[in-house]
């Protein structure tokens, strides 16, 4: 029908399958959050550690040209250290890129009574997170485990397939450990901004919950005489799980199994949290 | 290509679904009950509602959105159960929904787009394919009449264009069912009058019925033929307006110049109701009289007309009935 006709016709073509739905809401969100210039910057920014890396390991198997510049022929050693580090910058990056992203996906919606027109379509609130988790997880996995597999990809393609036997596993930390760390950051960022209207104020929030919990945690230690307070410290329980994912020697405080139940407990948290806020209408008993 | 079986197959689910018979119940109420913690707010409401145009009246805090939330499933109830173009509000959830469109009473947009992508966007989450969804996106706003305004970010929308909006996107999947919830709150009075004039036109389109709720009765008058009223949760009034309308027709209120004399003394004694006012004479009158009989009686009594009109019980009459009861 023309677009000018002002007449009103029901709609009777095909429609899409209940499953797909969820991709609308993720292209929508996608679209927007790459309308802002900071954060597209901020994204493309965050490719240039990986840039880096990707020129060591190259330079690593060029001696000859080291030589010519005169370094030393052993810039660096390409391991599991190197990997960790890789991952430990990128995590850094991913949780800065979430603070600004994170937020704007779902406090809008909220702030503007948006959820309901949401949810009296076919659409579940597992649907509505799960569209909106993935827009942050998709640009997340962009900055982490995509990359660091490139990287990996690269090293074991210069240093051969014996190296790449004897280094698989760090392959699998290398996806894992980002997975994990992308569903905690997806999870906090979007429990915050369900819970905080405001979008400022929520990545503020995502910015103290990790920076003054890990001070929070240090305080309890202090106070109590105790290791507990580290169950405070987001970062730490990571950095814990990765320590042993990469088999870096390091020592914790916390074993590796509490620091995983304590990310899971995590986890879970934000869970409940955001089912309690992402509904149509809040009920006050 | 290669949804095309599944593409067929929700549609055939839909076709199933979607075409209640004529007079076919819109809303099936067994018992409703809403609990709130220990507030009941809906309380064993049966109702079976069946207008093409159901109006749901009531003051302030009656039940009305509690009871379009609850249809729609965002809230459990608590008793009883309810059928929504006769699919179970527990169990058909995502059946009605897709047959249902929704007009929420509060704001509801997303401020940063604009009304063509948040049309289309709302058309593609009801399952309409992207091209399908931003074609009827712009006829939705046509149709509405925010044409011109259509690329400008909502936002930036005066409070009746996102009413306005709102409508649209409830419209642009093509629902068997439309829920307004207050459509015409804080609409200037030419604005409100475009708005129930759109309603009438979509209440008339043969393939779309309509639940208002309003809890102003110039609304529900002019676009609903029937009437739910709620009053603290219970229903206080079901009923057709146009049957109700027509079952009043025998009320006359007659005005007259001068003294009444023995003229309603006359009137009562062909057996109608009369209550004499200064110069109003109301009358209900009994079966077999007509006005023609009222004026042979005034003429033999040299009693002036000067005004006499049956006097229908308006929704206002019936509301505040309903209030009363």
């Amino acid at each position: 029908m023309a677009v000018y006709r002002r007449t009103y016709t029901a709609y009777s073509g095909p429609l899409t399958p209940l499953w797909s739905r969820f991709l609308v809401l993720f292209r929508y969100s996608r679209r927007n959050m790459f309308r802002s210039r900071f954060q597209t910057g901020l994204f493309v920014a965050c490719f240039f550690y990986p840039v880096v890396c990707l020129c060591l390991i190259y330079l690593s198997h060029n001696l000859s040209f080291l030589e010519k510049l005169g370094a030393p022929s052993q810039v660096v050693a390409i391991n599991n250290r190197f990997f960790f580090n890789c991952v430990s910058v990128q995590g850094v990056l991913a949780f800065i890129l979430t603070a600004f992203t994170g937020p704007s996906l779902i406090s809008p919606d909220l702030a503007n009574g948006a959820l309901p027109l949401y949810f009296c379509r076919p659409f579940s609130r597992a649907e509505y997170v799960l569209g909106k988790a993935s827009v942050l997880f998709i640009l997340l996995s962009q900055i982490t485990w995509i990359p660091e597999l490139i990287l990996f990809g690269l090293q074991a393609s210069l240093a051969g397939p014996r190296w790449m036997w004897d280094n698989l596993w760090i392959a699998g930390s290398l996806i894992i450990s980002s997975l994990l760390w992308i569903l905690i950051l997806c999870l906090l960022a979007m429990a915050l901004s369900a819970w905080v209207k405001w979008r400022i104020v929520a990545g503020a929030l995502l910015l103290a919950v990790m920076f003054f919990g890990a001070g929070f945690a240090q305080a309890v230690n202090v106070v109590l005489r105790t290791q507990s307070g580290h169950f405070f410290n987001l970062p730490y329980l990571m950095a814990t799980v990765w320590n042993a994912m990469f088999r870096v020697d390091a020592e914790h405080a916390i074993p590796v199994s509490e620091a995983g139940i304590g990310l899971l407990i995590y986890c879970l948290i934000c869970l409940f949290l955001l089912m309690r806020k992402v509904r149509a209408y809040e009920v006050v008993a | 290509m290669s949804t095309t079986p599944q593409l067929g197959a929700a549609d055939d689910e839909r076709a199933e679904t979607s075409s209640p018979a004529p007079r076919a119940p819109l809303v099936e109420l067994r018992g409703l009950s809403v609990q709130f913690g220990r507030r009941e707010i809906l309380s064993s409401l049966t109702a079976a509602l069946r207008g093409r145009a159901v109006g749901l009246l009531g003051p302030n805090g009656a039940g009305k959105s509690t009871l379009i939330n609850t249809l729609l499933g965002f809230y459990k109830s608590s008793a009883g159960s309810a059928r929504v173009l006769g699919h179970d509000i527990v169990t058909g959830t995502k059946e009605i929904r897709g047959l249902v469109g929704y007009m929420p009473e509060n704001d509801a947009f997303i401020s940063k787009m604009s009304a063509v992508s948040f049309v289309q966007m709302m058309g593609e989450l009801s399952g309409l394919p992207a091209s399908a969804a931003l074609e009827r996106a712009h006829e939705a706003l046509f149709y509405v009449g925010l044409s011109e305004a259509r690329y400008r970010q909502l936002g930036t929308y005066s409070l009746g264009m996102k009413q306005l909006a709102k409508l649209a996107q409830a419209i642009v999947h093509g629902p068997r069912l439309l829920i307004l919830d207050e459509p015409t709150n804080g609409l200037d009075p030419s604005a409100r009058q475009r708005m129930i004039r759109m309603i009438k036109e979509i209440r008339d389109n043969q393939e779309m019925r309509v639940i208002l709720c309003s809890h102003l009765l110039r609304d529900v008058e002019d676009t609903c033929d029937e009437v739910l009223i709620l009053k603290q949760g219970r229903i206080a009034h079901y009923s057709n307006l146009h049957e109700e309308r027509k079952a009043n027709r025998r009320f006359l209120e007659v005005q007259i110049y001068g003294a009444n004399g023995d003229f309603s003394d006359a009137v009562e004694k062909l057996g109608c109701e009369c209550a004499v006012t200064a110069d109003r004479i109301k009358m209900v009158l009994a079966d077999g009289i007509e006005t023609r009989d009222i004026f042979r009686l005034a003429a033999e009594r040299q009693v002036r007309i000067r005004r006499m009109n049956f006097r229908r019980d308006t929704l206002e009459d019936i509301f505040l009935k309903a209030m009363e009861s």
